[in-house]
């Protein structure tokens, strides 16, 4: 599902990284603990969570995350934006809840596992 | 890649969380410039990651030493904080001596040395009471 899809889906806005709109993205991850995001996720996915600190843009880093969005209606800092637009990372905010989220994206058609089984 | 070592040596700062990650990120920057295949840097940008973050909620920073040659990559993230007292539980996933403050930050939820030992090739800890810990990672490049 392209990015600019889940915005469709999830009614998001985009607050940085424009230029991953076109991106493919075969799966999502619902978490607020990133130690898990880094243990199961293996595949390209769409990173949602109500978690609201750098650490998210520095886990999605290391996993080659591309997409991440806030649920709940969160809004990130200038902070988590700019250093998302440094390492080119698309930031969305959805006012959804992350339950909500996960079953709008699933319901859409992203329903890859991506993670290690 | 030339058949020289390279060695990178980092401060891990634990004054700002928000900071915690910049070692792991310059590594993952050097190895993706050094065109090392991109399956190992994720392997190596996560564990050093995940030692990094440790280093930083339990230890009060340290520093990291890492070597690049052409066969290996190896990270050992050392600190001077309180020690494990018991590493076998530390080594069980879901076992951790986190505060909560941590665990809302999205860590301490005990995945971290389990975590570091399953994106690793090989993996050392040395440990000693209210001296220090030394982490040591190794990733094959081959």
């Amino acid at each position: 599902m392209k990015v600019s899809k889940i915005i469709e889906v999830l009614d998001a806005e985009l607050l940085t990284g424009e230029e991953n709109l076109d991106l493919d993205i075969l799966s999502g991850c619902g978490a607020d603990l990133m130690s898990d995001v880094m243990a199961f996720v293996k595949d390209s996915v769409v990173l949602c969570t109500g978690l609201l600190n750098p650490q998210v843009v520095r886990t999605a880093e290391m996993m080659d995350i591309r997409v991440i969005c806030f649920v709940r209606g969160k809004i990130p800092g200038e902070a988590i934006v700019d250093l998302a637009k440094e390492k080119g990372i698309t930031i969305l905010t959805t006012k959804n809840p992350l339950f909500i989220t996960c079953g709008l994206l699933y319901s859409a058609g992203l329903i890859g596992r991506g993670v290690w089984d | 890649m030339s058949e020289e070592i390279i060695r990178l040596h980092y401060d891990i700062n634990a004054e700002d969380f928000s900071a915690a990650g910049e070692a792991s990120s310059s590594v993952k920057k050097t190895l993706t410039r050094l065109g090392i295949n991109p399956n190992v840097i994720k392997r190596v940008a996560i564990a050093m990651y995940e030692a990094e973050i440790n280093a930083v909620i339990h230890a009060d920073g340290g520093y990291a030493d890492v070597s690049i040659s052409p066969t290996e990559i190896v990270v050992v993230i050392t600190d001077h904080g309180p020690g494990i007292p018991d590493l076998d539980k530390a080594m069980t996933a879901g076992w951790s001596t986190a505060s909560q403050e941590v665990r809302e930050l999205g860590f301490g939820a005990g995945m971290g040395l389990p975590n570091m030992k399953r994106y690793t090739d090989d993996m050392h800890v040395e440990s000693e009471i209210n001296v220090g810990t030394k982490v040591t990672l190794i990733i094959k490049i081959t």
